[in-house]
């Protein structure tokens, strides 16, 4: 049953080398990046004492988990703020890993090969769970001693070794979740839907238990993760839990895939459409039908975060009060409230983070020509400008709507959480104003897919630029003129400011000519393929 | 009356030269056979000619309009398949059959079914389980069913059975019947001399030969096996034989066709117990020009 399971681990481990190393690093750099700022910002008792008192409101309970709010040392602030949104990525990373191991090869005929060599019916699904579970072992060790090395005084090695270990474990315990979950379906797509879909349960389970029904956060995985308590109570049962519970999956799992055929699954597929619906017969159709699950969750997300910058709102005064390094990053003059000045800064973020989809909806059209698709249409009567058009609709559309559910996100969290709320249409204009910019960055996306689309990695780095330098450049003192390089440099930070239509219309301009030339450019290039 | 019209197309991406220079004609009711090894340039052309790339130079016309100009008009009259096909892995075949329809002009119900019936295609599953036959058969049922006046199939049969392949046969058969057109490119060479009215023969982006087949058995050469009491050593001296030679009392040798009454006058008197022989091949042909080439490229030097 177990043949050659180290020699296929070793094979694996050689696939994964690039990979593996990539999540580790990246991993490892966001867990220890953090605290340093943390304590470089709230130096005083006081301020901390401040941001406890804005993040004790339910919607960041609900998002991040409950913390020691009465002893917010740095510690108990890294552990509150980021050890279960940490915990999750890497519960996805061992999600994916496992996967491709087990799903993806065998999809892809791979598996097929390798279990006609003397090779056990459980070797596979063991060597990749070893594999994941040990990769998962050294993100535990390197965060850990990381952060202990960071020297910061509220986090001690105990701390630091159990932060890890609670990363690590949760790793291990999805790996475990994953290899069940991959049982039941005929196709990795399911395989991968599955996994997500119960992390994203146990998530859910732990924020209703976490605001009203303490039990529900006991029953999932993710609930002990910040039961824990790193840096202020430091248990260690969650760490085991999280283990046992992995391996108990693992061997669940192992014992189903002993009763399944390779490439089937425990579930029959249920048969698809013979015939498709109306909706798909175009090209907008198709696009919309290929794009519909990213656009609903990147909607759900930003909505998400809108409702959790707004719930921020209602203590904001005492937040940003004696802390000037929060008081630099604020845009305004001081006639107007801490929220008035807040607010730009916070919706320039979520337009950037808004921005992300819409670009993806357009540079969607070169993934589906690499993939040798686009000719399927083009064959047929189908110009280029009309399949260009349907992605470039799609994308306009869904920033138009991505910034509508932001505004109203943060307005209904605003109302709740404050005593004097901003009206909708303050907020929502306040955000609407950087639609332009968007369609600015829609546009270049028209002209590089239209034009070059191998150029397309410099487009995110623009957008990525524009991040920082506008979301940090008070702090750094960076000049104006390099926020100025970004269309989103020139939106009228409205309530602080006057709306000033005229930079609106440049900037609208702008992007029709560069949808004209990307059309242009689009008309007459090869497709590749 | 032509449908396709290509002269002197050229096609290069950067440095690399695809296409040297490539003349076909299509004409109206006939199959015409597209052959040449792998990387010779029939995908190039192909694309060339369904304005997916564009040409370099030189002129493509399909019924008369320009390929790249004309694109679309071009494409409602006209049908596709292509060698290698990729489908969206969420979608299901069913969907797909009837997005192609749709997108081409309008889908032909009972003409659809009944080649999903034909191919025995299970239009509910995800395109993402299908096998590479399978998805071939989505994009042949999806041809079949349509209305087109012109097929262009690129090595449609790769990931075929042999069962499927004879259905695949039958259809071309019947499409060629209602004098309809078909540009079928192919390295499966027995297809082509089953399927094909003309050949053309493609190789490093040039069209080397064009004509039927009967036209090109000055190059072919007949395979014979024979048996006989006496020994055939004399028969090298005869004109048109090649490569002769003896296994176990058998001897095999290649003719050519102009010769062949000859050979046959020669093999009577000696007592032949057995005689087999095997019509030209087109891989005989390829061969030929091969040979002739290194022929060529040795004289040179």
């Amino acid at each position: 049953m177990f043949k050659n399971t180290k020699t296929l681990s070793a094979f694996m481990f050689k696939r994964d080398r690039f990979l593996i190393p990539i999540w580790v690093i990246g991993l490892v750099f966001f867990s220890l990046i953090v605290p340093p700022t943390f304590d470089e910002m709230f130096t005083t008792e006081q301020e901390r004492e401040a941001i406890a008192e804005t993040m004790s409101n339910p919607a960041m309970t609900a998002l991040v988990g409950q913390g020691d709010m009465d002893n917010y040392t740095i510690g108990a602030m890294t552990a509150h703020q980021m050890l279960l949104l940490t915990a999750v990525v890497v519960g996805l990373m061992s999600i994916l890993l496992m996967n491709r191991h087990i799903r993806t090869d065998e999809e892809a005929g791979r598996t097929e090969m390798l279990r006609a060599l003397p090779v056990g019916r459980l070797a596979t699904i063991t060597a990749a769970f070893i594999n994941v579970s040990l990769v998962n072992v050294l993100i535990a060790l390197l965060v850990g001693f990381g952060l202990y090395t960071l020297n910061i005084e509220s986090m001690g090695l105990e701390g630091s070794l159990l932060y890890g270990m609670v990363l690590g474990g949760t790793g291990i315990a999805f790996a475990g979740v994953a290899t069940v979950c991959m049982q039941f379906f005929e196709n990795s797509g399911g395989a991968i839907g599955s996994s997500i879909a119960m992390l994203f349960a146990f998530y859910i389970l732990r924020a209703i238990g976490d605001v009203n029904y303490e039990l529900l956060s006991s029953l999932s995985p993710l609930g002990w993760v910040m039961q824990s308590e790193v840096f202020t109570g430091n248990h260690w049962w969650p760490v085991l839990a999280l283990i046992i519970t992995g391996v108990c999956f693992m061997v669940l799992g192992g014992l189903l895939s002993a009763r399944r055929d390779l490439g089937s699954g425990l579930l029959r597929a249920t048969p698809g459409k013979t015939e498709a619906s109306n909706y798909l017969l175009s090209p907008f159709g198709l696009a919309i039908r290929l794009q519909r699950t990213s656009i609903f969750f990147w909607a759900l997300g930003l909505f998400i975060l809108a409702l959790s910058y707004g719930s921020v709102f209602g203590d904001l005064e005492a937040f940003f009060e004696g802390n000037d390094m929060l008081q630099q990053m604020l845009v305004g003059d001081h006639a107007q409230s801490i929220a008035e000045q807040f607010l730009p800064m916070i919706l320039m973020v979520i337009s950037i983070l808004a921005t992300v989809p819409p670009m993806m909806n357009v540079h969607r059209l070169y993934i589906e020509e690499k993939k040798n698709r686009v000719e399927h249409l083009l064959s047929r009567a189908v110009s280029r400008p009309q399949i260009l058009l349907s992605y470039v609709t799609i994308a306009t559309l869904n920033g138009l709507i991505l910034l509508s559910l932001s505004a109203i996100g943060m307005w209904s969290a605003i109302s709740i959480v404050m005593d004097d709320p901003l009206s909708l249409s303050t907020l929502y204009q306040a955000t609407m104003v950087y639609y332009p910019a968007m369609l600015l960055m829609v546009g270049l996306s028209t002209v590089v897919i239209g034009l070059t689309p191998k150029l397309k990695i410099v487009l995110w780095l623009y957008l990525l630029y524009a991040f920082i330098v506008l979301y940090l450049g008070n702090l750094l003192d960076l000049p104006d003129w390099m926020g100025y390089l970004t269309p989103f440099g020139h939106v009228p930070k409205i309530p602080i400011e006057e709306i000033s239509v005229l930079p609106l219309l440049v900037i609208s301009g702008l992007s029709l000519l560069l949808f004209i030339i990307g059309f242009i450019g689009y008309r007459k290039r090869d497709i590749e393929g | 009356m032509s449908v396709v019209h290509v002269e002197q197309l050229q096609k290069s991406f950067g440095s690399f030269v695809a296409l040297k220079s490539i003349d076909l004609t299509v004409n109206k009711g006939e199959v015409f056979g597209f052959i040449g090894p792998n990387g010779a340039g029939k995908s190039v052309t192909i694309r060339t000619l369904l304005g997916i790339i564009r040409a370099s130079s030189g002129q493509a016309h399909i019924f008369g309009k320009d390929v790249w100009t004309d694109a679309v008009d071009i494409h409602r009259r006209l049908a596709y398949v292509p060698g290698d096909v990729h489908l969206w892995p969420n979608l299901t075949g069913g969907e797909v059959i009837d997005l192609f329809g749709k997108l081409r002009g309008s889908i032909d119900r009972s003409k659809k079914e009944e080649m999903i019936e034909r191919f025995s295609l299970d239009p509910k599953k995800k395109c993402r389980t299908y096998s590479k036959g399978n998805r071939q058969k989505v994009a042949l049922v999806a041809a079949f069913s349509s209305n087109a006046e012109l097929y262009i199939l690129d090595e449609p049969t790769s990931g075929l059975d042999p069962l499927m392949e004879q259905v695949f046969q039958q259809c071309v058969q019947e499409i060629k019947d209602q004098g309809k057109s078909v540009l079928l490119s192919s390295h499966i060479l027995s297809e082509v001399e089953k399927l094909c009215d003309r050949i053309g023969i493609i190789r490093e982006g040039e069209i080397i030969e064009t004509g039927t087949l009967k036209e090109m058995r000055h190059l072919t050469r007949i395979q014979m096996t024979v048996q006989a009491d006496q020994s055939l050593t004399m028969l090298k001296n005869v004109p048109g034989i090649h490569d002769l030679a003896n296994t176990d009392g058998q001897w095999t040798f290649q003719a050519d066709n102009e010769n062949l009454d000859e050979i046959i006058r020669f093999l009577a008197p000696l007592g032949v117990k057995k005689l087999e022989s095997k019509p030209p091949a087109l891989e005989d042909l390829f061969m030929r020009h091969y040979e002739n080439q290194t022929r060529m490229d040795n004289s040179n030097v």
